[in-house]
C-alpha cells in the first residue's frame, strides 16, 4: 500500500455526504473492492475532491470505488467499483 | 451491491455563534448553539456550509472540539488560501449564524467503554478531535492511561496550550516542535519518526488503541510507524485532513 499524499483525505471527510445519500452512518461500513477484493472500512478509503465531485479509491489497488457528483440539488452516485457495501 | 435502509435524513440546521476564542494566531474556537442538537460523541465532526450572495456554496468538515454534553465547539485553523476557514476565523462574531449538519462519523470515535491504553497522535489542528476525547475521558472519570504525542510547528502554534499544560491524572503530553523551538527547549524538535514513536508509544504488548489525526502525510507516516512497531492495523484509527498545516 503506497502512502497517500496531501491531495487525498479519507472516508471520514465524506461521512456527511454518505449520510445524506444512505440515510445512515456509513464511515464504519465495510466495502469490498470489485477489482482486487480488498476489504476496508469506508473511513479508511482514499478520498479525492477535485471540485466537480468526490471520488473514493481502494487503498490496495487504487481502483475507483465510489463517485459522487452533485448537479443542482441532486447527488448522483456511482458505486460500480464496489463488490459490496455493508 | 446490497441496499442500505434509509432511516433519518441528515439536515442542515442554523447554528448561532455564542463565543469566539483565539487559540493561536491562526486558530480559533467557535462555540455554537444549535437548537435541538442531538448530542455528539468524542471524535465526531460536523459539516459547515457557507452560501455566497450569488448562491455559490462551499462545504467543509470540522472536528468537534468539545466533549459530549458540552456546548458544541469547533476549533478551526485558518488556511490562507481557504474558501471557508478565513471567514470562520476572521469574520464571524458572536450572534452570527451559519449552517451546520451533524454530528457525523462513527469510525474515529472514542467512548469510555472503548478502553485503551490510548496513544493519541496529532499533527497541528489534528489535535481537535483528540482534545474532545481527552475531555470525555476526564468527564466520564475514565482511568484509561493516555499518551498524547502532539506535533506543532512552533510553541506559539500549540492549540489548547494552557489546557494541555494542566497535569491530568494518567495523561502524558509529549510535544514535538518541528520548525522552531523556544530557548532552552528540551523536548523533541523534529517531525515524528519511527525512533520517536518507539520512545513515546505504548508497546504493542500493552494492547494499545491509537487515534492519529492531522495532515495526510503526517497520518500516513505515523500510522505506518505504529504498524511497524507491531500495532495491528485495525487498532490504529486514522483521520486525514489533506494539506492543512502541521
Amino acid at each position: 500500500m503506497e502512502a497517500l499524499d496531501d491531495a487525498a483525505v479519507d472516508g471520514n471527510a465524506i461521512g456527511g455526504l454518505l449520510m445524506e445519500v444512505f440515510g445512515t452512518e456509513m464511515t464504519t461500513a465495510t466495502g469490498i473492492c470489485a477489482s482486487c477484493g480488498a476489504v476496508s472500512q469506508v473511513a479508511e478509503l482514499a478520498v479525492y475532491r477535485p471540485g466537480l465531485g468526490t471520488v473514493a479509491r481502494c487503498r490496495s489497488c487504487d481502483a475507483v470505488l465510489m463517485v459522487f457528483v452533485r448537479i443542482r440539488e441532486v447527488t448522483c452516485v456511482d458505486l460500480m467499483g464496489l463488490a459490496s457495501l455493508t | 451491491m446490497e441496499g442500505t435502509a434509509v432511516r433519518g435524513r441528515l439536515t442542515w440546521q442554523t447554528a448561532t455563534v455564542r463565543a469566539v476564542t483565539d487559540e493561536t494566531p491562526k486558530v480559533r474556537t467557535l462555540t455554537l448553539e444549535v437548537p435541538d442538537w442531538p448530542g455528539h460523541r468524542a471524535g465526531q465532526h460536523v459539516d459547515i456550509r457557507l452560501t455566497a450572495d450569488d448562491g455559490y456554496q462551499a462545504e467543509r468538515a470540522y472536528s468537534i472540539a468539545s466533549a459530549p454534553g458540552e456546548p458544541l465547539a469547533l476549533t478551526v485553523e485558518r488556511l490562507d488560501d481557504g474558501e471557508v476557514s478565513p471567514y470562520l476565523t476572521e469574520d464571524l462574531r458572536p450572534g452570527d449564524v451559519l449552517e451546520v449538519r451533524g454530528p457525523v462519523g462513527g469510525y474515529f470515535v472514542w467512548e469510555p467503554a472503548t478502553g485503551g491504553p490510548l496513544l493519541l497522535a496529532a499533527g497541528g489542528s489534528g489535535v481537535v478531535p483528540l482534545r474532545a476525547i481527552l475531555r470525555e475521558r476526564s468527564q466520564a472519570g475514565s482511568t484509561v492511561p493516555v499518551r498524547l504525542l502532539y506535533s506543532s510547528r512552533s510553541w506559539e502554534d500549540v492549540i489548547y496550550q494552557t489546557e494541555l499544560d494542566v497535569p491530568m491524572d494518567g495523561v502524558q503530553v509529549i510535544h514535538t516542535l518541528t520548525r522552531s523551538q523556544p530557548p532552552m527547549w528540551k523536548g523533541y524538535a523534529r517531525r515524528v519518526d519511527a525512533k520517536m514513536l518507539a520512545e513515546v508509544a505504548w508497546t504493542a504488548a500493552d494492547g494499545p488503541l491509537a487515534y492519529v489525526c492531522g495532515p495526510t502525510n503526517f497520518v500516513e507516516s505515523v500510522a505506518a510507524g505504529l504498524v511497524g512497531l507491531g500495532y495491528p492495523a485495525g487498532r490504529v484509527k486514522t483521520e486525514r485532513f489533506g494539506a492543512t498545516g502541521q
